[in-house]
């Protein structure tokens, strides 16, 4: 992570003198000394309250999922019967079940879109331009403003005689198209406005990032005679490969787990139901928790393999935690 | 400054087409909220007569949808939950992010690593995929449709911040508490007098990215506080969709009401939303 590396040393300059004079006899970190039973148990104290959260709202729940993916529960009724593999050949060979996953790609190519245009007004924001801190402001606002105001504001943008035909209307397009009325661009509607709320965020990750390279670079490759381009090709982007990455991986795990705005908008019809909306339909509208437990598990089977295979990928420096 | 890319603004023929290329993005950005804007000072008639969407309102004063969204919108109590939830659950994020980094960079204990890789692994588990058995869990505690299951939700499962409390308290020098182990100090003396004051910088982070999730999540609220007196911000507006259907001045106002609080947080903490968001985001 290039530009976190650097620690944040606010809090250094207020330490006494007496802490001076042990940093000076400390030649590297030492940790404190046993005392008995109980500073071994010190440590848990701390731990206790926040293991307790991560078992019971993490992993219990994972267990639990892939105990009743091997079940035909229905989410209330005592009774529960193992069906073996049954939910997951359900699963796979349903394929109106089974459909939902393509709808991922039309997030996916929106993320493309994404990570593009925020590297494009990074690197442009990045220059000393006039206006620059309201444009930027400009840019990420979207991030911050709830979902289903979005999902309004993009309802109505869409509508008949809305803000989209208005603005078409301008250039002599009149249309009465129902954007939001055959699969296709009711998929690709809901995916833009992915594109409209999301790409302020890598855009800001992306600022931050460059705005870390050290600005001697830039000198040494202008004395170089590199352009522009070049500088983007090869000092910009080796720089921030890492949060590029870091985005790459984002963008796949959330296209396959789209929930807000299909749901908000169409509530999945006309063929925008996403994997996380027929989850949550199957276990609870139609009390199927066996079965949606499975689709809960296949999507978190992929979410992790890609996760495995970015890391392999693009190893950085992410495992330095301990 | 070093943030500048040479330092110099790019000339001639680029810079227009940079310039243009920015307009054009403020624009996609501010037409569609403009135009809701325009909409919650319309009235029903100037709805139904059409016109399209830019029509200007016909009285720039016509506050009356904003007191119908607020009032029918059952947004007092909204606003309340939603407050109350915050507070919980960024409070308990603070000290359980804290607490957790600080046993686990200041102890050597046996099943640390363990410990590191419990939290480590649970970053991958994304939330959304597990709630068919959380909820389960959730309601074994009797804490379905209590303001109650989301703020454990949210406490128990953010990871980011335990990795931005880890990351900043390495950074502070481990001297200081030997100084004060010397004086007497025992190890929550130490973490609560100590090392908390000196995470500040850290916990502005944490509450803004904890504040700004919290405020604006729907999936949660959604599935765990169906009841209509329970109603989040985001649970809330949802619902305008029912009473409200073709209203859409009414929904307008609704959507404006609750963008107008982040944009006010926006405009004064500017500088730190971003630093918290590169920060956080990157881990």
């Amino acid at each position: 992570m290039t530009h976190t590396t650097h620690t944040p040393t606010a809090g250094v300059g207020k330490e006494s003198p007496a802490a001076r004079t042990v940093r000076r006899a400390a030649t590297r970190r030492s940790r404190p000394p046993g005392r008995g039973p109980l500073s071994r148990v010190t440590p848990w104290l701390f731990l206790l309250a926040p293991l307790v959260l991560l078992i019971t709202f993490t992993y219990v729940p994972v267990a639990n999922m892939v105990y009743y993916s091997f079940t035909d529960w229905d989410g209330v009724s005592p009774e529960i019967h193992l069906v073996g593999a049954g939910n997951y050949s359900e699963l796979f060979t349903r394929p109106e079940l089974f459909r939902v996953f393509f709808v991922s790609f039309y997030y996916l190519a929106a993320s493309v879109v994404q990570i593009v245009v925020a590297l494009y007004f990074a690197t442009v924001l990045s220059f000393n331009l006039r206006l620059r801190n309201l444009f930027k402001g400009i840019l990420f606002f979207p991030y911050l403003i709830n979902g289903v105001a979005i999902g309004f504001v993009f309802l109505y943008f869409f509508q008949d005689g809305g803000t989209l035909d208005s603005v078409l209307s301008w250039f002599g397009t009149g249309s009465d198209h129902a954007w939001l009325g055959d699969p296709t661009s009711a998929n690709v509607s809901l995916a833009g406005v992915s594109v409209w709320r999301f790409t302020g965020l890598n855009f800001v990750l992306f600022l931050g990032a460059i705005q870390s390279i050290p600005g001697e670079l830039y000198e040494a490759a202008q004395l170089d005679g590199a352009t522009r381009w070049h500088q983007f090709r090869y000092l910009i982007v080796p720089s921030i490969r890492p949060v590029i990455s870091l985005s790459v991986i984002l963008a796949v795990s959330g296209s396959l787990s789209v929930f807000e705005i299909p749901y908000i908008m169409t509530g999945g019809a006309t063929g925008t139901t996403t994997f996380v909306i027929q989850t949550v339909k199957l276990a609870f509208q139609f009390n199927k928790t066996g079965l949606a437990s499975a689709a809960a598990v296949v999507l978190l089977l992929i979410v992790l393999l890609v996760t495995w295979i970015q890391r392999r990928l693009v190893p950085d420096g992410k495992a330095d935690l301990v | 400054m070093s943030t500048d890319v040479d330092g110099r603004r790019p000339r001639g023929i680029a810079s227009a087409l940079i310039y243009l290329s920015l307009v054009l993005a403020s624009l996609v950005v501010l037409v569609p909220l403009s135009v809701v804007f325009l909409t919650s000072l319309k009235t029903s008639k100037e709805m139904t007569e059409g016109g399209g969407a830019f029509r200007l309102p016909g009285d720039w004063l016509n506050w009356s949808n904003y007191a119908t969204a607020f009032n029918d919108g059952h947004m007092l109590s909204a606003f309340g939950n939603t407050a109350f939830i915050l507070l919980f659950s960024i409070t308990g994020t603070v000290i359980i992010g804290s607490m957790t980094a600080y046993a686990i960079d200041r102890f050597t204990f046996c099943g640390r690593k363990l410990v590191m890789g419990l939290f480590l692994v649970a970053t991958l588990v994304p939330g959304v995929t597990t709630q068919v058995a959380t909820f389960q869990v959730v309601n074994s505690f009797g804490l379905f449709d209590t303001r109650w299951a989301p703020i454990l939700l949210y406490m128990g499962t953010d990871i980011v911040s335990i990795y931005i409390f880890l990351q900043f308290i390495r950074s502070i020098p481990v001297s200081l508490d030997e100084a004060a182990r010397l004086d007497g100090a025992n190890a929550l003396t130490i973490y609560w007098r100590i090392i908390f004051p000196l995470l500040k910088p850290a916990i502005a982070t944490v509450v803004i990215i904890k504040g700004i999730t919290v405020y604006n999540d729907f999936y949660i609220p959604f599935l765990y506080m169906p009841s209509e007196g329970m109603g989040t911000i985001s649970t809330a507006l949802f619902r305008f969709k029912g009473p409200f259907g073709a209203h859409w001045e009414a929904i307008s106002a609704g959507a404006i009401l609750v963008i107008v609080p982040t944009l006010v947080v926006f405009l004064f903490l500017q500088r730190y939303i971003y630093n918290g968001f590169a920060r956080g985001a990157t881990k």
